[in-house]
């Protein structure tokens, strides 16, 4: 009797073992819980980039048709190879490398809080810009384009290898997605690239917490048919800072 | 009797309650998973690397930059260096993909390890995941270095030791081999975004952060990738040691020339990282007027394979 309860054991122990490949393989995952993580409650303050990596490309306005590691398609080489600052400027036209779709790639610091508990507020000292990101999916009602569009925000649970017999994944298994459109036509690089009024852009965010440093890793996906040949994938970092000692709002250039 | 039921039954639940918390802390990585190589392009991409003095934007102690500017890119073309493997940061830096595969505990079909192809300059690499410790301080160093791994959260969180001195950009940039190098493979749907924090006590003055971004390839099986090397001749004679002279780097002027980087920049160090950089070379940068090399333009990067 004993030995044969203590077999059903074992085999329970077994079965579970093994089942959460089999969930895998048939892609049941429950639908993201609405919580933010607990490394959301760090997310306000400041931040700065890092500018290690496409460092001629951000940290300097590259030549005119320098378009290293984009899939530009024929109409956006046209564009660019006619990029003139001194007529962006003229034209009011400045901040077009300061939109959505390339602003966080610019070396800048931001300074994150929450206007109210559905939308987060990005302001961004390099151009002066502020971003909005609405958690509240009815939100906003104001379609009209803008250099920064219109955000949606949610908590997105990340592909898993599945979560049996109703178990729910902890709080802290997601990352923050965003997905912004309505953007006015922009500059992928600050010599002209464009994008057109049809981007869409979708970031990732992660947050990564050690002992003497809080990173927030970005990865982004620009999606225009129209200048690219397929979407754009960048990812870049941005490092905690201790305060805003190094907030320094600056208007958009178009040269520098 | 009872004694013994109670304990058996017991030391199930508690085996049960174990494998399942792993299991729910797991994101499955298995697969092959094709660069997109546009963070940095110049890096990633097949092709001509970046110049050989480029040092901008890495955190580069003195003696760092002292010895990135007594080497030579020729160094790699020594007959004895020729097949011979990057240093696992090169996972960061070259033009390749993630060949991902897991070896399971046959029983209880937990990880054991996370497995990461080698290419024909790479090292296959095992990332352990049952908490061995690394070796000793005395231990030795190997071209693979020595990985284990944690999940954090849903995070696979690894830690690299043991390395031997190898590049952190593809020019004479370089690391020691005191250096360790942290990524964290983050999943998002079908995309992969490796962040890593490289430290070294010797050439780095401030950790080293640097991203890649990969896709799921989802025609490619999951197989080593990469082609033996075949030694052959690239003009090193075998007794020579390609090299520069302390302050005779002929190298260093070519950005400067080329694209009009200041030479404070390019010669990197933890300030040509930060935002506020900009203002000091703000009046010394001269914008080239046409791209000089290298330029890209419609057709250069076809579709990444097996991307949706």
């Amino acid at each position: 009797m004993v030995a044969h309860r203590i077999l059903t054991l074992v085999a329970a122990t077994g079965l579970l073992a093994v089942q959460a490949p089999v969930y895998a393989q048939f892609g049941r995952v429950p639908p993201p819980p609405k919580e933010p993580p607990a490394w959301a409650a760090d997310l306000p303050g400041y931040w700065e980039s890092l500018i290690t990596q496409n460092w001629r490309f951000r940290m300097v306005t590259p030549p005119k048709g320098d378009y290293v590691g984009i899939p530009i398609t024929a109409a956006a080489q046209q564009i660019a190879d006619t990029w003139d600052p001194a007529r962006d400027t003229a034209q009011d036209q400045q901040c077009r490398s300061y939109g959505a779709g390339m602003i966080m790639m610019n070396p800048e610091h931001l300074h994150v809080s929450w206007q109210d508990t559905k939308t987060l507020k990005v302001e961004i000292d390099n151009g002066t810009q502020t971003r909005l990101w609405h958690f509240d999916k009815t939100a906003p009602g104001d379609s009209a384009p803008s250099w920064q569009g219109i955000s949606s925000a949610s908590w997105v649970l990340r592909a898993a290898s599945g979560y049996p017999f109703g178990a729910r994944p902890k709080p802290n298994a997601r990352y923050l997605e965003v997905k912004t459109t309505h953007m006015l036509p922009g500059y992928l690089r600050k010599n002209g690239v464009p994008y057109s009024a049809n981007a869409e852009l979708t970031e990732d965010y992660d947050m990564l917490r050690m002992p003497d440093d809080q990173i927030l890793t970005l990865t982004t996906s620009v999606n225009d048919p129209t200048y690219l040949d397929y979407p754009l994938l960048l990812s870049t970092q941005f490092k905690k800072q201790a305060d805003g000692s190094h907030w320094d709002p600056t208007p958009c250039s178009a040269s520098w | 009797m009872k004694r013994i039921r109670t304990a058996l039954t017991l030391s199930c639940l508690v085996s049960l309650i174990v494998t399942n918390t792993a299991a729910f802390a797991q994101v499955d990585l298995t697969g092959s998973w094709t660069p997109r190589n546009s963070t940095d392009a110049q890096e990633d991409n097949p092709g001509p690397e970046p110049l050989p003095v480029d040092y901008a934007g890495i955190p580069l102690s003195d003696a760092g930059r002292a010895y990135g500017l007594l080497s030579s890119p020729d160094k790699m073309s020594e007959p004895e260096r020729l097949c011979g493997f990057y240093s696992p940061v090169y996972t960061m830096l070259g033009p390749f993909g993630l060949a991902i595969g897991r070896v399971a505990e046959p029983l209880t079909g937990t990880t054991v390890a996370w497995t990461i192809g080698g290419w024909e300059d790479l090292a296959p690499i095992t990332i352990w995941m049952d908490g061995r410790p690394h070796p000793s301080e005395y231990g030795p160093h190997e071209m693979s270095g020595f990985w284990t791994g944690t999940w954090e959260d849903d995070v696979l969180a690894t830690t690299t030791t043991h390395m031997r001195a190898s590049i952190l950009r593809r020019n004479t940039a370089a690391h020691s081999d005191q250096a360790t190098m942290r990524q964290w493979f983050l999943r998002h749907d079908d995309e992969l975004t490796v962040q890593a924090r490289i430290d070294d006590p010797n050439y780095l003055a401030e950790p080293f952060y640097i991203t890649r971004t990969y896709s799921l390839d989802h025609k490619a099986p999951n197989i080593l990738v990469g082609q033996p090397c075949i030694q052959g001749d690239e003009g090193v004679p075998e007794s020579d040691v390609p090299h520069n002279m302390p302050g005779k780097n002929p190298d260093v002027p070519e950005l400067t020339e080329q694209y009009g980087i200041p030479r404070e920049a390019v010669l990197g160090g933890p300030e040509t990282m930060y935002p506020d950089f900009r203002k000091k070379i703000a009046s010394q940068y001269v914008r080239p007027e046409k791209c000089p090399r290298v330029c890209g333009g419609p057709g250069t990067y076809p579709r990444p394979e097996g991307t949706r």
